[in-house]
């Protein structure tokens, strides 16, 4: 059982994904991310050498399936009104949000 | 109930020459759905508790009634006009709630879509709706489509197998197979990412078809791997399956990755007969990996031998019509398909997340916050389930530059590895010049409620025979071969190269053709009247 992801990692990590973990969670997370990494370790056999080639996408996309980039033309968006009310709180056709946080630099 | 049952080409049919309107269809499945379905699934409610919940199927979020009848009403009219309504008409279906339909709430199974209604409407469904298809709802799913059981949803009660109700249905698409076997709807539109359509399918007993990556457009798809995703459908036979890929594939200016190769006539090929094609087997397909949660290992097993038995048996047919099947039909990378997934899902998935934070459209948290930073913590931590907080916190720790150990980079080698694996069989001037590869769908047959959920390394390796088809773009169709001896159904695919769907297709009518007077084909799920 490999315990990769420490407990500092795994705080560091909730950090970045922007989560407050309710109380209880964080253990049944971390032990199941290190469960995962067991799995995930069997791509350490896959060499990390020049000739073996990636793939981003399974179908190769060349001339023959990929779309054509569309003129460069500027289209208003039909659904404008309908996007704006989807918002939690709206004044004036802005999205109030709070304060973005912001430190003093030295 | 005569509709609720009957092939969606035999509905349009009735339809169409005026022998029973879209309306009267209607509301025949909606009064199936009020029979079998019991409590629609919702955020904060309980999980199924009472007897009637127990035994209900539960595969709906939202049922969206007056739209189908204002869809269904309009078809009548033009039937009644003499114009033509399209060759799904009146067809009642629903969607899987990862669609957004403008005006109907898209959750996709989370909290933090709750109280989302979508303001534009996915190309997938917008030609359904062209085609003449009838939209009644939608259907519950794993949280994001991040599941192989469907019960991740936040949305509760999860949906039950209508097969035996005290298991799963399968996911992500979990909904869209339960509600499709249990007659309400011929037909769903799922998703289809490690194999989210393929493996409710098998378990539910229905067709369903993974077409290649980029055949169908993910407009309006709320995306959860945006290399993956492929949008399908679900349905009861293969010529109700043909008929849905021909209305909704295609390429589409609103997605870049849908591929521009012209869309077949899927129907013309269909009932062609099948001698000489190569059919290949491959013994990788007949073993199974699974994780031992007392000893953290990974371990192998030779596959069920029902499953195994019923796709050989399969083979068996298809060799009496003709076909060559060619054993022994090496995959050699096929082993690192989880991994892989773990990697290229987790990390795209922590991506297509980050747009969930309160600010823009769905859940905002109710608690107090300071600034922007707390909003986010607070809208996140409290409105995502433990499924999504899992992939973008691998997908973060898998690239996040202070702790890359290499891991991205080797799973888009395995990836281009599995693809090869994948073309090397397919090539026509290979050692294998196959048509087509015949496998299992699933290691099991459909597993109790409660079993695996919580193991997330089980959970994910219930899709290890469908997911190397996800790394490798190549179309995949899952059809029910037969039950196991507790009477659940068992599926078995066939994978193509890449835009083969039409051969797929025909390999799978000509099975249902040969194997139509068995007596399997006349089982019905015990919750549906007899003579269903």
């Amino acid at each position: 059982m490999t315990d990769k992801i420490s407990a500092d990692v795994f705080k560091r990590l909730v950090d970045l994904a922007s989560l407050e973990l309710p109380e209880g969670e964080s253990e049944y997370l971390r032990k199941e991310l290190n469960n995962q990494m067991v799995s995930v370790e069997v791509l350490e056999s896959i060499p990390i050498d020049a000739e073996t080639g990636t793939a981003a996408h399974g179908i190769p996309y060349t001339e023959m399936n990929s779309p054509v980039p569309r003129e460069d033309i500027t289209r208003q968006d039909p659904h404008r009104e309908d996007i704006l009310k989807q918002a939690p709180e709206l004044e004036d056709g802005y999205i109030v949000v709070p304060d973005i946080s912001h430190e003093e630099l030295d | 109930m005569k509709t609720c049952y009957l092939p969606a080409y035999a509905i349009a049919d009735l339809i169409k020459t005026r022998q029973i309107s879209a309306v009267e269809v209607l509301e025949e499945t909606l009064e199936r759905v009020r029979d079998v379905d019991g409590r629609v699934g919702q955020v904060d409610a309980s999980q199924a508790q009472s007897k009637e919940d127990l035994s209900s199927v539960h595969a709906f979020t939202t049922l969206a009634d007056e739209h189908a009848r204002g869809q269904a009403e309009k078809i009548d009219q033009m039937v009644k006009a003499g114009e033509s309504p399209g060759p799904l008409a009146g067809v009642p279906y629903t969607a899987k709630d990862i669609f957004t339909v403008k005006g109907i709430p898209a959750t996709a199974g989370s909290k933090i879509l709750s109280n989302y209604v979508a303001p534009y409407t996915a190309t997938a469904v917008e030609r359904m709706e062209t085609a003449g298809a009838v939209m009644i709802g939608k259907v519950n799913l794993d949280e994001f489509t991040y599941g192989s059981s469907s019960e991740s949803s936040a949305l509760k009660p999860v949906p039950r197998n209508p097969w035996d109700t005290s298991r799963v249905t399968g996911g992500s698409s979990g909904g869209s197979a339960a509600a499709v076997a249990a007659g309400e709807g011929a037909i769903s539109l799922g998703t289809d990412t490690g194999g989210s359509i393929r493996q409710p399918a098998a378990f539910c007993g229905t067709v369903g078809l993974k077409p290649t990556y980029g055949r169908v457009s993910r407009y309006g798809l709320i995306a959860f791997g945006s290399s993956l995703d492929c949008p399908g459908p679900l349905a009861r036979n293969v010529t109700d399956a043909a008929l849905v890929l021909q209305a909704i594939a295609g390429e589409d200016p609103r997605d870049n990755t849908a591929a521009v190769v012209p869309v077949p006539d899927y129907l013309a090929e269909l009932e062609k007969d099948i001698r000489g094609l190569r059919i290949g087997l491959s013994e990788e397909f007949f073993r199974v990996t699974y994780f031992d949660a007392d000893t953290g290992e990974l371990k192998e097993n030779p596959i069920d031998g029902e499953i195994k038995d019923a796709v050989l048996s399969v083979a068996g047919f298809l060799a009496q019509l003709g076909a060559d099947i060619v054993i022994d039909v090496p995959l050699p990378h096929s082993k690192y398909g989880i991994p892989t997934y773990f990697v290229i899902s987790r990390v795209e998935a922590s991506s297509n997340l980050l747009r969930y934070d309160g600010v823009k459209y769905g859940f905002r948290t109710d608690q107090p916050f300071e600034d922007l930073r707390e909003l986010y913590r607070k809208t996140r931590g409290a409105a995502f389930g433990v499924e999504p907080k899992l992939r973008m916190l691998m997908g973060i720790y898998l690239s996040a530059a202070q702790f890359d150990k290499g891991y991205y980079q080797r799973a888009l080698k395995a990836r281009a590895l599995i693809r090869n694996d994948f073309e090397t069989i397919f090539d026509p001037k290979g050692n294998y010049r196959l048509d087509t590869l015949l496998t299992p769908t699933t290691p099991t047959t459909a597993f109790p409620i409660g079993g695996v959920y919580g193991d997330s390394v089980l959970m994910q390796y219930s899709d290890q025979l469908t997911v190397t088809t996800n790394h490798a773009g190549i179309p995949g169709l899952s059809i029910p071969v037969g039950f196991d001896k507790k009477g659940l159904p068992i599926g078995a695919q066939f994978l193509g190269p890449d835009y083969s769907e039409g051969l797929l297709l025909r390999v799978g009518r000509a099975f249902e053709k040969v194997t139509a007077n068995e007596e399997w084909r006349n089982r019905r799920p015990p919750l549906l009247p007899a003579n269903d």
